[in-house]
Formats: structure tokens, sequence, C-alpha cells
């Protein structure tokens, strides 16, 4: 049954993420690449990573609630009304999607695939907190901080003046 | 108190019992209508005209975008219901059974939103931008008051929360973070005060155009997204079914109409309030309000943590 469940989203997953660019309308684009995100979500709880998981769905899909909004802000053809090609360097990105897939796909036959030592801990929501929250916590406030300065220089830098200044 | 893990045929009589709360939520609020008490079959009546009314479509919608967009609150509350406890029993004692509804209650921006695209219409689009910038404002400090009871439960299940409850119930210790969950649910709903997306002013907004059973079905949705987020408050904030004498299904049920019944009649008390005021008051006043609820939370926490160990 988990393996039906399983196989049915990564088809999912696969399909509309193909489908963002079959699609010709800005709103469909974007919400095909949040089924894709949601279908990836699930995989990740039927891997018993339930709180990636569902963390990855809640992030993806406010990720996708904002970028619809910027999207139609500045694509010449959001309602998808008027015919519009969502390709573009097709022969370079041919290329490089080839080649992406048989460097990894030689990758995965050839490695010797290392043997499971150990056991998942029981309580992998608590093993994760302890992970970010202990040994990698340095590293956390270091990447927030940058993270958040971007942030706001980005909209220093996109407003030089504020809404109701002349 | 044990909690019993409903067996998956569950989810038919919980998904009766949302759509039973929702009808009464239906209720209450013709109830409080100018018009009073003859105005308690209205919930009738408008069902069955929406059930009878023909589909009215809008040039160049995208249909399947919008029914997705009209059809998704209710689902989502469905959805939520999965892990609310009620009584004694829940369908789901996921372990991480808060962060589940917050994900729910995230899928509201996207389908709010496409409520608000999918008719191709020029006031329900404008609805749509409003509702997520009304996200903006409120999803931050629900984030924190879904956080406080988890930090004080020291657990992500809610049935955990609902059982770290038997001593005092958390509203005692966190009062903000109750308000500020309760308030949160009504801006998911768009509701009442926080109703700015589908205000009169835009003549409907996101609701504008969708007719018929759409519009039962999103109408709906938006009174089980109040019942349910009751239901959850009662779970996180006011002891779950613990009560004296009665049952605790009943007292669960007491306790979600209680606080349903305030959610429904905010709508008549308070004013619709805008958007970008909103913005301003839940990120100036509100979020930093949350954060410190949360450290009082933590720090109680962590003393208990400490004492008992």
């Amino acid at each position: 049954m988990e393996l039906v469940i399983f196989l049915a989203m990564a088809v999912l997953a696969v399909s509309s993420g193909i489908a963002v660019f079959v699609v010709d309308s800005m709103a469909r684009a974007t919400f095909a690449l949040a089924v894709s995100f949601i279908a990836v979500g699930v995989e990740l709880i039927l891997l018993d990573m339930g709180y990636l998981g569902i963390i990855t769905i809640l992030m993806m899909v406010m990720e996708m609630a904002i970028m619809v909004v910027f999207m139609i802000m500045l694509m010449m053809n959001p309602g998808g009304l008027m015919p519009m090609s969502m390709f573009h360097n097709t022969r370079g990105s041919w290329l490089i999607s080839l080649g992406t897939f048989a460097v990894l796909a030689t990758g995965s036959l050839l490695i010797p695939w290392p043997v499971r030592e150990g056991e998942p801990p029981a309580d992998l929501t608590r093993a994760l907190g302890e992970a970010i929250m202990g040994s990698k916590m340095l590293v956390m406030i270091a990447v927030s901080a940058v993270l958040f300065a971007t942030m706001v220089s980005a909209l220093v830098l996109s407003t030089s003046r504020g809404r109701y200044d002349s | 108190m044990s909690v019993t893990v409903w067996p998956v045929w569950g989810v038919l009589p919980v998904a009766l019992a949302v759509l039973a709360f929702a009808v009464t939520a239906a209720i209450l609020d013709s109830a409080a209508a100018p018009s009073g008490s003859r105005r308690l079959a209205a919930t009738v009546f408008e069902t069955a005209r929406l059930l009878r009314q023909p589909r009215r479509s809008t040039p160049a919608p995208d249909a399947l975008l919008w029914r997705i967009g009209t059809a998704g609150p209710l689902m989502v509350a469905l959805l939520m219901a999965v892990v609310v406890p009620f009584g004694n029993g829940v369908l789901s004692n996921l372990n991480v059974g808060i962060v589940w509804f917050n994900a729910m209650d995230v899928l509201l921006w996207a389908l709010w939103w496409l409520a608000g695209w999918g008719p191709n219409s020029m006031v329900a689009l404008v609805g749509a931008y409003r509702f997520l910038a009304q996200a903006l404002a409120y999803e931050l400090p629900l984030m924190f008051a879904l956080t406080a009871p988890a930090v004080a439960a020291a657990s992500l299940d809610v049935t955990d929360v609902v059982a770290a409850q038997h001593h005092q119930w958390f509203i005692v210790q966190m009062p903000v973070a109750t308000l500020v969950f309760l308030g949160s649910v009504v801006a998911y709903s768009v509701w009442g005060p926080m109703s700015h997306p589908v205000a009169a002013d835009l003549a409907g907004g996101m609701l504008a155009e969708p007719t018929g059973i759409d519009r039962l079905v999103a109408l709906a949705g938006r009174y089980a997204l109040l019942a349910v987020g009751a239901a959850m408050a009662v779970a996180l904030f006011l002891g779950g079914g613990s009560g004296p004498w009665f049952p605790a299904w009943a007292w669960s049920a007491f306790k979600t109409l209680l606080i349903l019944a305030i959610l429904v009649g905010v709508r008549r008390r308070v004013p619709v309030i805008r958007a970008e005021k909103f913005m301003t008051v839940a990120w100036t006043v509100v979020l930093p309000l949350i954060l410190l609820q949360v450290l009082v939370v933590a720090i109680l926490a962590a003393r208990d943590a400490s004492g008992v160990m």
C-alpha cells in the first residue's frame, strides 16, 4: 500500500513538474510546481520523516503563493489568454539537462553504496531538533543573520522611495 | 486520561461532525442578524436557494483553478480535523500534529488566492491580493501562538498538549497566545473583522463571482474553518475534554460551541479592518507581544523541567 502511494506520488511529482512547462498560464504553472512540491513532501512523510515532509509542504505552498504575485506582476502573459512560449535557450538547456542526467545516472550506478550502520533514532523529529539546536546552532544563527540582512538590503535597494513619497 | 485513536472509518463521523458544527455556526450567525429570530431558518433557505441556483460563469475563467479555490477551504477544514482531539479520541495522533495543522492553514494562502484568480474578475483578484497581504500579517503570530503550547507540553503532538493540561489549562499561562490563535482563525477564515478580502467595498471580493453549489461549498468551508479552529483552540488552550461530571466528549462539544459562538459573534461587534492597517498592528504590536508570550512560556517550561529532574 505504501509502495503504491509512493509510486503514485513520484509520478505526480514528475508529471506536475513537466506541467509547469506545458501550461501557458502563469497561475497554472505556479500551482503545478506547488503540487509537485506537495508530492515530494508526501514522499518524505512516507519515508518516516514527518516533520521534514510537512514543513516542505508548508514552506513551498507559502512560497508559491508569494511567487505567483511576482510572476503575475512581471510576466507579459499572466493569464494564459495569449499564446506564449515558456521556453528559452532550448538547445542549451537540453545539453545541460541531458548532461546532468547522464552524470547523475552513471554516478548512481558506479558508486559503491555504503552499507547501513546503526538504526535510525526512535524520534526523528527530536533528533533533527537536537542536531539543529545543538551542534549546528552556530551555523543556523550565522545563516539566519545573513539571510535577514540580504532580505532587508534587497528591499532597501529596490525601493529607493516609499510608496507615498512623490 | 488515555487517548483513543479512532479507526480509519472514523473519517466519516468526523467529517459529519465538522459539517454539523459548520451548520451550527451558520445558524448562530443568522440568529445574530438584526432581524432576529425570524431568520433562524435562513441557513436552510439559503442552502436550498444555492442548490437550485444555476451556475453563472464569467468570460474566460480558469475553471479548474477556480473550483479548486472555492472547494479548498472546506477540504482544509476536514484535513485539519484529522489531528484535532475531541473528547478522549482523535483520528490521528500524528507526532507532529501541530505542524500539520499549521501546514494546512498555509494551504489557504494558495486556495483563497486561487478562488480570487479563477473567475477572471477584477474585484475577485483584488480580494485575493488583500488576502495575501492579510496572510503575511497573521501567519507569523499564528506560528508563534502554535509554538507556545508545544513548548509548554514539550511535544508537537496535539494529544500530548491536551494531556499536559490536566493540572492547569494553558489559557492561564498563555492568554496572549490564546487570543492570537483565535484572531488568526478569524483571519484565515476571512471572517468578520478580517473579511477585508471579501468586503462589501469590493462587492464581495473573492466571493463576488461564485454562484450555486460553488458558493455553497465556499461559504460552508468558511464556517467549517471557524468550527475546526474553535475545536483546536479547545484542545490547545482550554484543556480539551477535561471537566467535572460530564463525559469528555460533552465537554469538548460544549467548549467548542462556546468558542465558536464567540468567533461567529465577533462579526457583528467589530468593524472590518483594512489589510494594510492590520499589517501594521500585526507586526508592530502583536508580534512582539506573542514573542514575549513564548519567552514566558519557555522560561516556565525550563523551570518545570529543571525542577523535576
